[in-house]
C-alpha cells in the first residue's frame, strides 16, 4: 500500500497515510468484534444459567449490542458536581485507547501486522501497564467512596499480576530468543513433534496455565472482578459514569479481554499457525486459525465467569504474590537452565 | 519531514508537561503531567532508535513508579495554602539548585564537544542489523558484567532493607491461615444431634 501511495506522494507521507489506513483496518473490525463478543458473552452466560439471553433485537438478538450502543449514545453524559471534570472525562478515554493501541503488534498472519517491531512484547507490557491509569483516575476523579475503593483495589491487583505476567513472558522470550511477536509465532512451528505451539511443551505448559489465570486477573474478569464487586462496591470505578463515558469503559474492557485472548493464542498456542504442522491445514488462512483460537479462549473466559465464585481480596493477593510470583520466577530459572544445557548460544 | 515534526512535537510536550508538573496546583495533576513527560521522553528515544530503552522507560517509570506516586498523592490530604507559603521560602534554594544543574550540564556539553574525552565513538551510530536489545545485552553481559552484577546486588540490598524497615510483627492480629481454612472439613465444624424436646443442645 505504501508503494501505491508513493506514486503520487513522497515516501514519508505515503507511509503516514498507509499507516493510518492500516490502523482503521484493524480498529474498525475490532469494534465490530467487541460488539459481537459482548453478545456472545451474554449468550454463553445465559446458556450456562439455562436462560435464553438476548433474543429480541434482530435475528437471535444479534443486534442487541448495537441497540445498547445506540441507547448509551443518546443518553446524557452526567459529570458529578464534586468530580474533577477533566480527569473524570479523561479516564475512560485512556482505558479505551490503551485497549486499542496494543493491537498494533498482534500478528494476524505472515507479515500481517501493523507494527512489526522487535520490542513487540515489551510494547504489550508497557501498554498494559498504562491500563491501570484509566481505572485509578476514574476512581479518584469521581470523588466518591466506592469508586475510590475500587480504584485502589484495581491498582494493587493489576500491579501484582503484572509482575507474574512479566516473568511468564520472559520464559516465552527465552525460548524464542526474540521479543518480536511474529518471531514468537514462527518459533512455535512444529515445536513439539508435529504440533504447533508452546502449550504441549511440558516446561511451558504450567506457564500457559498461569498466563491464562493472570490474564483473567489483569482484565478484571471473574473470579478476580473485585473492582466491580457489585455486592460491595456498587459498580466499582464505573459507578459515577453514564452514557458514552460508561460505554468507553465497557468497550475498552472487552477489547482488553479480546486482546488477552489473542495474546494467549499467540504466545502459547501458535497464533495464526494451524494446530498441527500438516500441509493441507495451511490452506486455511492464518487469520481464521487466530480467530478460532481467540474465540476458544473467549469461551473459556465466559465459562469461568459463569461458573467460578469471586475470590476474597486477601486470597487474590496471596495468589499473585505468594504463588504466581515465586513459581514463575523459579520457572524462568528452570527454562533458562534447560535452554543453556541443551542449546547454548541459540536464538539470536 | 515527519521525523522532524515528531521530534518537535515530543520535545515541546516534554518541556511543557515538565513545566506544568511543577506549576499545577493539584498534586494529582502534577503526577499526570509527569507521566505525560515520561511518555514523550520515550517517544524521543524511539526517534533516535533506542526502542528498548523507550519501552523500559514506559514500563518502569509509567507502569510502576508513577503508579506509586499517584497512589501516595491521591491519598494525601494536602493543604494548598501551606504549600504556597513554602514556595516563597524555598524559592532561593530552588533557583540556586536549578542554576547549578544548568551550569553543570553546560560544562559537560562543552567538555564533550571540545575536549579530548573521547570515551568511544561519540553517539555511536545505530546498527540496523543488530537489534537494540541484543546490542545492550552484549555490552551488559560482557564488558560491564561486574558493574551490572554490582548494580543487581545494590538493588537486592535495597530491597532487603526496605522489607526489614517496614516489616513488623504485630501481636493480636487475626491472620488468615489459608491451608488451615482449606483443610477444614464439615465433620470438624458441625455435629448432628437429635435433642429431646425442651432440653436443647450442649455446646
Amino acid at each position: 500500500m505504501i508503494s501505491w501511495f508513493e506514486s503520487s506522494l513522497g515516501y514519508d507521507w505515503a507511509f503516514f497515510l498507509a499507516t493510518i489506513i492500516d490502523i482503521l483496518v484493524i480498529a474498525l473490525p475490532l469494534m465490530l468484534a467487541v460488539a459481537m463478543i459482548i453478545y456472545a458473552d451474554r449468550k454463553i452466560w445465559a446458556a450456562m444459567a439455562l436462560r435464553r439471553g438476548p433474543n429480541v433485537v434482530g435475528p437471535f438478538g444479534l443486534l442487541q449490542s448495537f441497540a445498547d450502543g445506540l441507547k448509551v449514545f443518546l443518553q446524557e453524559t452526567i459529570v458529578p458536581a464534586a468530580a474533577n471534570r477533566a480527569l473524570f472525562l479523561l479516564a475512560p478515554i485512556i482505558t479505551f485507547t490503551v485497549a486499542l493501541i496494543v493491537w498494533a503488534v498482534v500478528p494476524f498472519g505472515v507479515g500481517v501486522v501493523l507494527a512489526d517491531i522487535n520490542v513487540g512484547l515489551l510494547y504489550v507490557l508497557a501498554a498494559s501497564s498504562l491500563g491501570v491509569y484509566g481505572i485509578i483516575l476514574s476512581g479518584w476523579a469521581s470523588n466518591s467512596k466506592y469508586p475510590f475503593y475500587s480504584a485502589l483495589r484495581a491498582a494493587a491487583q493489576m500491579v501484582s499480576y503484572e509482575v507474574a505476567i512479566g516473568f511468564i513472558l520472559i520464559s516465552v522470550v527465552l525460548w524464542t530468543g526474540s521479543f518480536n511477536l511474529s518471531a514468537i509465532v514462527l518459533a512455535q512451528k512444529s515445536h513439539v513433534w508435529i504440533f504447533n505451539g508452546y502449550i504441549l511443551n511440558p516446561l511451558m505448559f504450567p506457564m500457559a496455565v498461569m498466563f491464562f489465570i493472570s490474564s483473567l486477573a489483569e482484565t478484571q474478569r471473574a473470579p478476580f472482578d473485585l473492582t466491580e464487586a457489585e455486592s460491595e462496591l456498587v459498580a466499582g470505578y464505573q459507578t459515577e459514569y453514564s452514557s458514552m463515558s460508561f460505554a468507553l469503559f465497557w468497550l475498552g474492557e472487552y477489547a482488553n479481554v479480546l486482546l488477552m485472548c489473542a495474546l494467549n493464542a499467540t504466545l502459547f498456542w501458535g497464533g495464526w499457525l494451524p494446530p498441527v504442522d500438516w500441509a493441507p491445514l495451511y490452506y486455511v488462512p492464518g487469520i481464521i486459525w487466530l480467530f478460532a483460537k481467540i474465540l476458544f479462549f473467549f469461551f473459556l473466559f465466559s465459562w469461568v465467569k459463569a461458573t467460578v465464585p469471586r475470590y476474597r481480596y486477601d486470597q487474590l493477593m496471596r495468589l499473585g504474590w505468594k504463588v504466581f510470583l515465586p513459581v514463575s520466577l523459579f520457572w524462568v530459572f528452570l527454562v533458562s537452565g534447560y535452554l543453556m544445557l541443551t542449546r547454548v548460544g541459540v536464538g539470536s | 519531514m515527519i521525523q522532524a515534526l515528531a521530534f518537535y512535537l515530543f520535545a515541546f510536550v516534554v518541556v511543557l508537561s515538565g513545566a506544568l508538573t511543577i506549576a499545577s496546583r493539584n498534586p494529582v495533576h502534577s503526577v499526570m503531567w509527569l507521566i505525560l513527560a515520561f511518555f514523550n521522553a520515550a517517544g524521543l528515544m524511539i526517534l533516535v532508535g533506542a526502542e528498548f530503552i523507550a519501552m523500559l522507560l514506559v514500563i518502569v517509570y509509567v507502569g510502576a513508579v508513577a503508579v506509586l506516586f499517584l497512589f501516595v498523592v491521591m491519598m494525601l490530604d494536602i493543604d494548598f495554602a501551606e504549600m504556597r507559603a513554602g514556595v516563597a521560602r524555598y524559592f532561593g534554594i530552588g533557583l540556586a539548585l536549578a542554576v547549578a544543574l544548568a551550569a553543570e550540564v553546560m560544562i559537560a556539553i562543552g567538555a564533550w564537544s571540545t575536549g579530548p574525552i573521547q570515551l568511544a565513538r561519540r553517539a555511536a551510530p545505530i546498527d540496523d542489523a543488530v537489534p537494540n536489545i541484543q546490542a545492550i545485552g552484549n555490552l551488559l553481559y560482557t564488558r560491564y558484567l561486574f558493574v551490572f552484577e554490582a548494580a543487581g546486588l545494590v538493588l537486592l540490598v535495597a530491597m532487603i532493607g526496605a522489607i526489614v524497615l517496614t516489616h513488623r510483627q504485630r501481636g493480636g492480629v487475626k491472620a488468615q491461615n489459608i491451608s488451615r481454612q482449606i483443610a477444614r472439613r464439615p465433620q470438624d465444624a458441625t455435629r448432628n444431634t437429635s435433642p429431646v424436646v425442651g432440653q436443647g443442645v450442649e455446646l
